[in-house]
C-alpha cells in the first residue's frame, strides 16, 4: 500500500490515477496511523514552498513524514514535495524543508539564459548522473514533464538525473530510501509511470 | 533543452467529439476518451479538451468523460469551454484536469485570471484568445468568435499575462480552417510582448506549417490544431520525425 500524503496543497487525482494505472494499491490520506501503516509514502504538491511547509507543520505530517524516513521507508517527493525534501527554500524569503536531504531550493532566475523563460515548462531530456533503480524501465535521453521556478542546488550526493535548461538541473534525486522528482511522473506518459512502477518495486 | 509541444484539441459536445475524425486505423471514433488514448500513444504531448456544450446535462457529460480520460492518459490535459467562475476551475481541476484554459471567461469577468492564478497558480490558468484583424488591428472576439469585443489583442493578453495567465493560446480566427498556416504575424507581436509560454492555434494545414512556425518564430512554444490531426492528414509521429530532421527539439 502506498500512501499518497494529503495535506490540502494540489492535486491529487493523477498521482493517484498514474498509480492505479500500473496495479499499485494506493491511498489518499492524511492520516497518521494509515501512513505509518504504509509501505511507502508519496509526497506531492503544487503552489508555494512556504505554504506548503506550513501546511505540512500545522497537521503534524512532518513529523510523521520525517519519523517514517528515518525508520528507512521508502518515500518520493514529486515537484514541490521533492524540494520540501531539502533543508532549506529560498522561495520569497529563506524557509525551512523537512532536512530528509542536503542541499537547499534557490530560483532560476539570475542563473539560466535570461532570454529563456520561467517557469521551465514542458518536456524536457533526462541525464543519468548515477545509476538508479528508478531509471530500471527506462533510458537516458528520455523526455519527462516539468512545471517549476526553483530548483535544488548543493545536492550533490543525492543527485541521480538532471535536465538542461541552458544549465544542468537538478531532475531526480535519491539517497537510501529518499528519492524525489523535480517533474511529474505521474504527467510524463510511459516513461514517468515506467519510474512509478520501478519506484513501487523497490523493497 | 526543452522541446516543443505538438497539441490535438478535442472539441467535445453531448459527450462526443464533435469535429468529424477518420483515422485510417481507427475510423469514425467520437469517444473523446479513445481518441485522447490514441493522441497519448501516438506522440501528442498534451491535449486540450473543449466543452462546447451549454446545457447543464451536457456539462455533467463533459465532466465524466474528463474523468474517464485523466484516468488512462497521463500526459497534461487542459480543459476550457464555459469557464466563468472559481468554481468552474474547482470542477474541472477535481475530475484530473492540469491546466485550464479561459476565454469569454475573462472578458466578461475581469478578476477572474487574477483570482484564479493566486488559488491554483499560475501554471493553471492559460488565456486563450481569439483574435481577428478589424481595420487592421488585432481585435479579440468573444462568444465562440461571434462578438467583437472591441479589446486591441497584444494589450489584452499582455493584461491577462500581468494578472497571472501562465499560458497564452493564440487562435487566429483570420487563419483558422482555411489550412494556410499559422498566423505568423500575430504570433511574432504576441510573443515579443509576452515571457510565457505561447501557443499557436488556427491554420495548420500540412507539415511544413509547423516547421515554418517554429523555425520563423523561436519563441513559440507549441503548435495547437484540431482537424488536420483528427482527419489523419497529418500523423504527430510523421509530423515530430520531419520536425527533429529540420533541426526543431521535439519528443520523439
Amino acid at each position: 500500500m502506498i500512501a499518497i500524503i494529503d495535506y490540502g496543497v494540489g492535486n491529487l487525482f493523477s498521482v493517484c490515477a498514474s498509480l492505479k494505472k500500473i496495479g499499485a494499491e494506493a491511498i489518499v490520506t492524511s492520516d497518521r496511523r494509515e501512513i505509518e501503516n504504509a509501505d511507502k509514502i508519496i509526497l506531492p504538491g503544487v503552489g508555494a514552498f512556504s505554504d506548503a511547509m506550513k501546511k505540512l507543520k500545522q497537521t503534524g505530517l512532518d513529523e510523521v513524514i520525517k519519523a517514517e524516513a528515518n525508520k528507512g521507508k521508502y518515500i518520493m517527493g514529486i515537484c514541490l514535495g521533492m524540494q520540501m525534501l531539502f533543508e532549506k527554500s529560498y522561495e520569497y524569503g529563506e524557509h525551512e524543508g523537512l532536512g530528509l536531504l542536503k542541499g537547499s531550493i534557490v530560483p532560476m532566475k539570475g542563473v539560466i539564459d535570461e532570454r529563456l523563460k520561467i517557469p521551465h515548462i514542458g518536456w524536457n531530456a533526462l541525464r543519468f548522473e548515477k545509476p538508479h533503480f528508478l531509471f530500471k524501465y527506462i533510458k537516458e535521453g528520455d523526455c519527462v514533464y516539468f512545471v517549476h521556478s526553483y530548483y535544488a542546488t548543493d545536492c550533490k550526493d543525492s543527485l541521480i538525473a538532471t535536465t538542461e535548461y541552458d544549465q544542468y538541473l537538478t531532475a531526480a534525486v535519491a539517497k537510501g530510501n529518499v528519492l524525489g522528482c523535480q517533474f511529474h511522473p505521474e504527467k510524463s506518459g510511459e516513461v514517468g509511470l515506467a519510474m512509478l512502477k520501478a519506484f513501487c518495486e523497490a523493497v | 533543452m526543452i522541446t516543443k509541444r505538438i497539441i490535438p484539441c478535442l472539441d467535445v459536445k453531448d459527450g462526443r467529439v464533435v469535429k468529424g475524425v477518420n483515422f485510417e486505423k481507427l475510423k469514425e471514433v467520437a469517444s473523446p476518451v479513445d481518441l485522447a488514448k490514441f493522441y497519448s500513444e501516438n506522440g501528442a504531448d498534451e491535449l486540450v479538451f473543449y466543452d462546447i456544450t451549454a446545457s447543464a446535462e451536457g456539462r455533467k457529460l463533459f465532466t465524466g468523460i474528463l474523468t474517464e480520460a485523466a484516468s488512462s492518459v497521463f500526459i497534461p490535459l487542459t480543459v476550457g469551454g464555459g469557464i466563468r467562475e472559481l468554481s468552474d476551475f474547482e470542477r474541472v481541476l477535481s475530475c484530473g484536469a492540469d491546466k485550464v484554459s479561459v476565454n469569454s471567461g475573462a472578458i466578461a469577468n475581469r478578476a477572474l485570471i487574477g483570482e484564479a492564478a493566486k488559488k491554483y497558480g499560475d501554471q493553471c490558468v492559460v488565456i486563450s484568445a481569439d483574435i481577428k484583424r478589424v481595420d487592421g488591428a488585432f481585435h479579440v472576439f468573444a462568444k465562440g468568435g461571434r462578438e467583437d469585443t472591441g479589446l486591441e489583442a497584444i494589450e489584452w493578453i499582455k493584461r491577462c499575462v500581468g494578472e497571472g495567465a501562465g499560458e497564452v493560446v493564440v487562435n487566429s480566427m483570420d487563419t483558422d480552417g482555411v489550412k494556410g498556416g499559422f498566423d505568423l504575424e500575430l504570433l511574432k507581436a504576441v510573443c515579443d510582448v509576452v515571457d510565457v509560454p505561447v501557443i499557436a492555434s488556427g491554420g495548420a494545414g500540412k507539415t511544413e506549417d509547423f516547421i515554418r512556425l517554429f523555425k520563423e518564430i523561436p519563441k513559440v512554444d507549441a503548435g495547437l490544431a484540431a482537424s488536420v490531426f483528427h482527419f489523419g492528414e497529418i500523423a504527430i509521429p510523421d509530423l515530430k520525425r520531419k520536425l527533429k530532421e529540420e533541426g526543431v527539439n521535439v519528443r520523439l
